[in-house]
């Protein structure tokens, strides 16, 4: 067991845990967090990614100690239903999902996609989201509010 | 939400959301003070009103159901069925769903039946829940109920203006009214004598409502069943055998005494698991734990050929019409002046769900609580019955929402895995699969084997119509039985349901016409990783593709455009000639003929269609592809969808079904196939088993053909059905190479185009 800092949403949090734990584990039973979600543990789906210092990771393929003092942003921190983050209010107008399980990871990805590059074209908006796995089939609506979010920071 | 109200709550209309573990004894307390009757859980009557319907004292109308939101947008639906029947807000309805303690049965949520069947029983009561109403306020406002109207939950006198709210009638009070209720589940019908209103004065249905859910879903304040936490509780992980027959010849707990926490590793039966302090110490713990098994008795088959050879060559247990049968198939064969006749091959697929299966049970004594996606509460109710040996009034199913299933949580074996893990610590477990647990023991949809055959006469016109759908059952067992029940020892009855009968051709009519559906009995005694369970349409997608294609080989054979073609046999049906022509016409269809002039560059253009039918919803669908020619990839550029499920309720949340119906059917018919042999399952990631990428994501274009005069039909699934012989259907109009096995994998693809197949033909 170690003593591990982390920096999460902008608040500065402590756990003590084995190092080797997965830093979605952490970030879901120590923290108590919802955004990020186990879908395959293998880097595979993206149903777990976070944003750590500007770009988005899987957190189920980082080891706990190797987040430390980094920057993590999970979906939490991006706004709440009273408030929501631009991305968040154009997912909800859009409609963009059926079940959800895997809307962290597109909306977390696409974060970092519009930081870097706010106004995408359709196959910039694909590409960044061809590592994240959608069961239900809600990608033309994601793709579409992708394009919203980013006309609305125009 | 996570959050638990009671009845009380809901009546006070206080608004309280009460957290608490502890509620299944106050519940019953509650539930007693509530209705005259029952004080046992599940036990509520569907005679009483109380049951279905609680008008809060701020005029909050709390619906109560145990159908429950498959992350469908249902419970929307739902909602804007009940506020237009009661005329109020559609914010003024709260919907509490899949609470055994709380919900009358009705009946599993699966195919698409919903808003068919639970859409009415709703109504009903909603309509019994008005008619109650308003004869309180005819007493109250001293005028007769011809004089009232409703609006918002206000009910006003026509005429003098006097006014009064549902709140001020009945806020925190019952109702004490018995409405009729005859049969039970899906069948049960509900006050069918009060007059529900007539669908010109719907004014919520209709409407593209935003679903309730999606807010707190993108800001991660949804509580998922992953989410659930309970006060002491530790976490489970499952290590399977082989097969449920093998079982652990031992067991070397000393592998994983170097893993800090790990509570206890239960055994029972076949079944093995890791209860741990933490997730990550269970985890390490199930993929460290030594576990010698022993020599199954039941082997997997060796290969998919092997399996396609024993459909082909074993008698069927049952043998089902797809529709009643017309005229004498084998004379109208024997006397054609020509026979075509194809055989066509479904593999074994998987539902995919994107999150594991997941649940929590807490076992104390003889009361258990169990947090669970289950498509059936009250069935997962009965399984943990049996397995526990308790009566169901001790046991309590809480519905919390997993990630999309598509039928894979009709045999939700994760509560029954916690369960057994949750009794052998006294503690609430959370049990959740692995990736590969998943993938390898998630039940199946199974392999069908499917050959037509048709007689043509002198003219051309098609005069027989012959279709037989070998499929395995759809459970290798009657009911669903679970892993665990079966690992630890309780016998499963019954050879299994049949894989469903829909699709094989029942759109059209043929003089002479038989289609037959044969659930052919397992491989094997005893379940193995290809176990099965209804997978989104079962069933269809298979029987559809062999239709529908063969129908287009009968086009081609002819030099027929497909669409013409299948004019001319759907005739009679006019929501499919109907749903023919929109689809035709949204998609640009020109008639000609197919294969397509043959093109001179390496990518070769085409498109098809197909039409069909399931659960009485009607879907045409165009889809258009580019094959690369030299590599055999195929890409689905459009898919054009026309769309008839009766009456609408919210046309943007049936638009996201269908999206999701093209994708995931692209999916499967390009991409998905279970590989195995006798020694398990070979694709147990998502790297082996491939689902269609954003890359790939063809445009969508819809027509919804809305039907207000009928009743609402499902959408959750019908639209799956047509898409893969479309698919298969514009691969053979690019490239004049015929499709007959799912998927279409470059490597398929490829071979049909260098052998040129072609249906058997005699002349």
């Amino acid at each position: 067991m170690a003593r591990i800092s982390l920096r999460v949403n902008n608040q500065s949090r402590v756990v003590d845990t084995d190092p080797t734990t997965p830093l979605l584990y952490v970030l879901r039973d120590d923290l108590e967090l919802h955004g990020p979600r186990f879908g395959c543990g293998l880097g595979q789906c993206g149903a777990c990614t976070v944003i750590m210092d500007g770009n988005a990771v899987r957190s189920c393929s980082i080891p706990v100690s190797g987040a430390q003092n980094r920057s993590i942003t999970t979906l939490e921190g991006l706004g709440t239903v009273q408030h929501p983050h631009a991305l968040q209010t154009a997912f909800i107008e859009e409609q963009a999902a059926q079940c959800g399980y895997c809307m962290n990871g597109m909306i977390m990805v696409s974060k970092v996609l519009l930081d870097k590059n706010p106004h995408p074209t359709d196959d910039q908006i694909k590409q960044a989201l061809n590592g994240n796995l959608c069961r239900c089939g809600s990608h033309v609506r994601v793709i579409r509010a992708v394009k919203r979010a980013a006309g609305v920071k125009a | 939400m996570n959050a638990k109200i009671s009845r009380r709550e809901v009546l006070k209309g206080t608004g309280a959301l009460v957290v608490s573990f502890n509620l299944f004894g106050p519940v019953s307390q509650v539930l007693a003070q509530l209705s005259a009757g029952p004080d046992l859980a599940g036990d509520l009557k569907a005679t009483s009103l109380d049951s279905w319907i609680a008008i809060g004292r701020d005029g909050m109308v709390t619906v109560f159901s145990s159908k429950v939101d498959l992350g469908t947008g249902v419970e929307t639906a739902l909602a804007q069925i009940v506020a237009d029947e009661l005329d109020v807000q559609f914010k003024q309805i709260k919907m509490i769903t899949g609470d055994t303690t709380k919900a009358v049965d009705q009946g599993i949520t699966a195919g698409s039946r919903t808003i068919e069947l639970a859409g009415p029983q709703l109504r009903q009561a909603a309509a019994a829940a008005r008619q109650e109403l308003l004869k309180l306020a005819s007493q109250r406002l001293g005028a007769p109920i011809s004089k009232l109207t409703v609006t918002d939950g206000v009910v006003s006198v026509l005429g003098n203006g006097h006014k009064v709210s549902y709140a001020n009638l009945l806020g925190g009070k019952h109702f004490n009214v018995q409405i009729p209720a005859t049969g039970n589940g899906w069948g049960l019908k509900l006050a069918p004598d009060v007059p529900a209103k007539n669908y010109m004065d719907y004014k919520t249905v209709g409407k593209s409502v935003p679903r309730v859910d999606l807010p707190p879903k993108f800001t991660a304040q949804f509580t998922y069943v992953q989410d659930v936490r309970v006060p002491g509780m530790l976490h489970g992980r499952v290590v399977r055998p082989p097969t449920v027959a093998a079982k652990p010849a031992s067991i070397d707990e000393d592998s994983i005494k170097n893993i800090p926490g790990i509570v206890k590793v239960v055994h029972e039966g076949s079944f093995v698991g890791v209860v741990a302090q933490t997730e990550w110490a269970a985890i390490q713990a199930a993929k460290a734990l030594k576990v010698t098994w022993s020599t199954p008795e039941t082997k997997m088959p060796a290969n998919p050929d092997a399996v396609y050879d024993y459909l082909k060559n074993t008698k069927g247990f049952a043998e089902r019409p797809g529709m009643p049968p017309r005229g004498n198939v084998e004379q109208a064969l024997a006397q054609a002046s020509k026979t075509m006749e194809a055989t066509y091959r479904w593999p074994f697929q998987m539902h995919g769900m994107l999150a594991p299966s997941c649940a929590i049970a807490d076992v104390q004594g003889d009361k258990v609580t169990i947090w669970a996606p289950s498509q059936g509460i009250f069935d997962t109710r009965k399984r943990v019955s049996d397995l526990l040996g308790l009566p169901e009034s001790k046991i309590q199913v809480l519905y919390r929402e997993a990630s999309g299933c598509y039928g894979r949580l009709g045999t939700d074996d994760a509560a029954e895995d916690a369960v057994v893990m949750s009794r052998a610590v006294s503690k609430p477990v959370r049990v959740q699969w692995m990736r590969a647990d998943e993938h390898g023991w998630e039940p199946k949809g199974p392999a069908q084997l499917l050959t037509v055959r048709a007689a043509m006469d002198a003219s051309g016109k098609v005069t027989a119509w012959d279709f037989l759908d070998r499929s395995f059952p759809w459970t290798e067992a009657n009911g669903i039985p679970l892993v665990t029940s079966r690992q630890v020892g309780l016998k499963a009855p019954g050879q299994g349901f049949p894989n469903g009968t829909g699709g094989g051709g029942d759109t059209y009519t043929f003089d002479n016409q038989r289609i037959v559906a044969s659930a052919i009995p397992w491989v094997q005694p005893d379940p193995t990783p290809l176990r099965t369970s209804p997978l989104r349409a079962p069933g269809d997608l298979a029987r559809m593709f062999a239709s529908e294609c063969f129908m287009d080989e009968l086009a081609a054979a002819q030099g027929v455009d497909g669409v013409q073609f299948r004019m001319r046999y759907a005739a009679s049906n006019k929501r499919a000639t109907d749903a023919l022509t929109a689809v035709a016409k949204l998609a640009n269809w020109q008639e000609r003929p197919a294969p397509a002039p043959t093109s001179s560059g390496n990518i070769a253009a085409g498109r098809g269609v197909a039409v069909s039918a399931r659960s009485n919803s009607v879907v045409a669908v165009v889809a258009e592809v580019e094959v690369d020619k030299s590599s055999g990839e195929v890409t689905v550029k459009k898919v054009a969808v026309a769309h008839d499920c009766g009456l609408i309720i919210n046309p943007d949340g049936l638009k996201n079904q269908i999206e999701g119906n093209v994708i995931q059917g692209t999916s499967r018919a390009l991409m998905e196939e279970v590989l195995y042999d006798s020694s398990g399952i070979k694709n147990l990631d998502w790297s082996s088993y491939p689902i269609l990428r954003y890359e790939k994501i063809p445009q969508i274009d819809i027509r919804l053909i809305d039907r207000r005069e009928m009743p609402a039909l499902g959408g959750g699934e019908p639209s799956i059905g047509p898409v893969p012989a479309a698919i298969a259907n514009a691969i053979f109009d690019a490239t004049g190479a015929r499709l007959r096995e799912a998927p279409f994998t470059p490597e398929r693809v490829l071979r049909a185009m260098h052998a040129g197949v072609t249906s058997t033909q005699r002349a």
